[in-house]
């Protein structure tokens, strides 16, 4: 959106004295700056120093564990110690499963529902609020729910798919790690898909409607719509929607905390969860704060590679 | 691109959605009605699918211990009873978690509403040096892992540095960062929504001797108003949510917040070992401001959502 020239066009009305606007424009900058001046507090103090203090730990050996223990400075050492670790290797493995199959599923179903809810049908309002369901639900109260619906014995799961002839005895969903990583596959989807059609709703939403008529003159319809105008129209709405479900996606933490808490064994252990343990199970603040910082690394990777993809850095997605 | 960037106003969305219907009914005329019992068709295991779990979690609260231990299961409950919820209602620990995320949540939209406010106020009309740079650093929030700084907080808290201040089980030590977190949000609603309220509103204001601070509180602040309601909407929600910062920040059994007090949720006493009827009627009590938040604020949190998502 454009921003600046706007803001530029109201500092220089054509009936301006020669130096009015660079006074104007001081005046506005010093404001400007004033104005966004508490919020450029609150994100150095809560998020930049805390950062810094994490960059600084994961350089140390540090120990909560004990209260006296010295705390050596150990350079790269912690680092070269999470990539030869098989603990962390793991973690990235079960991430990046998670990440890759539910963006992917939850890319084509949200395109599926957002190309149907865009159509005209009677009781889009009823759809809008089922859809906006598992987006507003606590992700705790999720996980809960679909330990109760996943439960070996009294689990809603089992009974639908045995009535269905689909299994002919009750999987034990969260006791095997080969089935485990998929139950919470299957939860993450369900809570995120909306979220992805939303966004992809308000893409189509902005594609011009006589495109269409025009493409119909033309004779195009159906598929070929689709892929020559839909998909090219709204490849930024689709990239962008990638990068916030992507990076969110990395981040998982409350979903298998609640759900497995990254079992059986290690089987849904994610980055996160594993960062997290080593800090405050384990208290170890050195290892566990590399393994925080390898979390944030893989994030800067991803959006770094996505805002090349982008083009332009977006401001929450408006170029 | 400018022209398309409208915030959807309640009464705007409608009237566009009426103009739609009409004109997909008109082109829609000849279209088949095999089409039309495919899509309400789709649209039924659609709505089914989002719901599904909410309604068998609520099913569930409303079964008494005979009924919700059954084998074959039982889908609906042979009498309904609201035992479990009169149970949770007893149990202290979860009663204080409600209030306690109504404080955490409440004070960090407050808090972020106004720090906010200022912020996209100056990012959609004023012209100041490194503001590309902060909008850099709020995309960066939208985007941080919280585990990245959580060590470093929590050792902070429990002694600030220069006043030894220890905020462990102080509500500050949730807002704060709630605040930050909620920050990226807050800054695109409302940017997206200053940009949008027509200049000449306040250049009039300004021609008449306004200052820009009294233009901001006069002018500005009630015409933002439906705007800043529905960042208040997506703020409460993500904040009432939290669960990584609650879970490490607070120890003590009456600061946890209901997302903490459902994960650990136990019994009201020993003997009921799989409490599944407790469980799901506090996840049904926590559940049930967001949903009324949901259904009564719909089209504004979709345009709000979206507002600060996606806009060419």
């Amino acid at each position: 959106m454009a921003t600046t020239p706007r803001a530029a066009a109201t500092t220089t009305p054509a009936t301006n004295v020669k130096n009015r606007p660079s006074i104007q424009g001081r005046a506005d900058a010093r404001l400007g700056l004033t104005l966004a001046l508490p919020a450029i507090i609150v994100i150095l103090l809560v998020a930049f120093f805390p950062l810094l203090g994490t960059i600084n730990d994961s350089m140390h050996k540090i120990s909560l564990r004990f209260a006296d223990q010295p705390r050596p400075f150990i350079g790269l050492q912690n680092y070269a110690d999470v990539v030869r670790d098989d603990r962390w290797q793991n973690s990235v493995r079960v991430t990046f499963t998670i990440v890759l199959v539910s963006v992917f599923t939850e890319l084509v179903l949200g395109m599926i529902i957002a190309l149907v809810i865009n159509r005209a049908f009677k009781g889009r309002g009823i759809v809008r609020a089922a859809v906006l369901v598992p987006w507003a639900l606590t992700t705790v109260v999720s996980a809960k729910m679909w330990q109760w619906i996943y439960d070996a014995r009294w689990g809603v799961m089992n009974d639908v798919l045995m009535r269905l002839h689909i299994i002919d005895k009750p999987i034990i969903f969260l006791a095997r790690p080969e089935v485990t990583i998929w139950a919470v596959i299957g939860a993450e989807i369900w809570k995120t898909t909306p979220f992805m059609a939303l966004l992809l709703l308000a893409g189509l939403q902005l594609i011009p409607a006589d495109i269409y008529e025009a493409a119909a003159i033309d004779g195009s319809t159906g598929w070929s719509n689709f892929w020559r105008i839909t998909l090219p129209m709204l490849k930024p709405s689709v990239l962008v929607a990638l990068l916030f479900r992507t990076i969110d996606a990395v981040r998982i933490f409350d979903l298998p905390r609640v759900l497995t808490n990254g079992g059986p064994g290690q089987s849904t252990e994610t980055l996160v969860l594993y960062a997290y343990n080593t800090l405050f199970t384990s208290l170890n603040f050195g290892y566990g704060s590399t393994l925080a910082m390898s979390t944030f690394l893989i994030v800067v990777l991803i959006s770094f590679v996505y805002i090349k993809v982008l083009g332009a850095p977006t401001q929450g997605g408006k170029r | 691109m400018e022209s398309s960037a409208k915030i959807d106003i309640p009464g705007n969305a409608r009237t566009r959605d009426a103009a739609k219907d009409k004109m997909l009914a008109a082109r829609g005329a000849k279209s088949k009605v095999p089409g039309q019992i495919a899509l309400y068709a789709f649209i039924t295991v659609f709505v089914f699918f989002c719901l599904a779990p909410f309604v068998w979690t609520f099913l569930t609260s409303l079964k008494g211990q005979n009924d919700l231990y059954a084998v074959p299961i039982q889908y609906l409950p042979a009498s309904a009873t609201f035992a479990s919820y009169n149970q949770i209602f007893h149990i202290e620990r979860f009663t204080r978690s409600l209030l306690n995320s109504a404080i955490v949540a409440g004070s960090a939209t407050a808090f972020s509403l106004v720090i906010g406010a200022f912020c996209a106020y100056a990012i959609a009309r004023l012209n100041f040096p490194g503001k590309n740079i902060l909008l850099a650093l709020v995309l960066g929030i939208a985007m941080f892992p919280g585990i990245a700084i959580i060590g470093p907080l929590y050792r902070n808290f429990q002694d600030v540095p220069l006043t030894h201040w220890n905020l462990t089980n102080n509500y500050l030590a949730l807002i704060l960062p709630n605040v930050t977190f909620t920050l990226p949000i807050c800054i695109w609603t409302l940017t997206a929504f200053f940009s949008d309220l027509p200049m000449e509103l306040e250049e009039s204001a300004r021609v008449d001797g306004c200052t820009r601070m009294q233009t901001f509180f006069k002018i500005v602040t009630p015409l933002a108003a439906p705007g800043v309601f529905t960042a208040a909407i997506l703020l409460f929600i993500q904040a009432w949510n939290e669960f990584l910062f609650a879970r490490t920040f607070m120890s003590q059994p009456d600061r946890l917040t209901a997302t903490v007090a459902i994960a650990q949720f136990e019994g009201a006493d020993a003997a009921s070992a799989y409490p599944w009827g407790q469980i799901t009627a506090a996840s049904v009590i926590v559940t049930l401001p967001l949903v009324f938040l949901v259904l009564a604020f719909q089209r504004r949190i979709i345009s709000g959502l979206t507002a600060g998502a996606v806009k060419g």
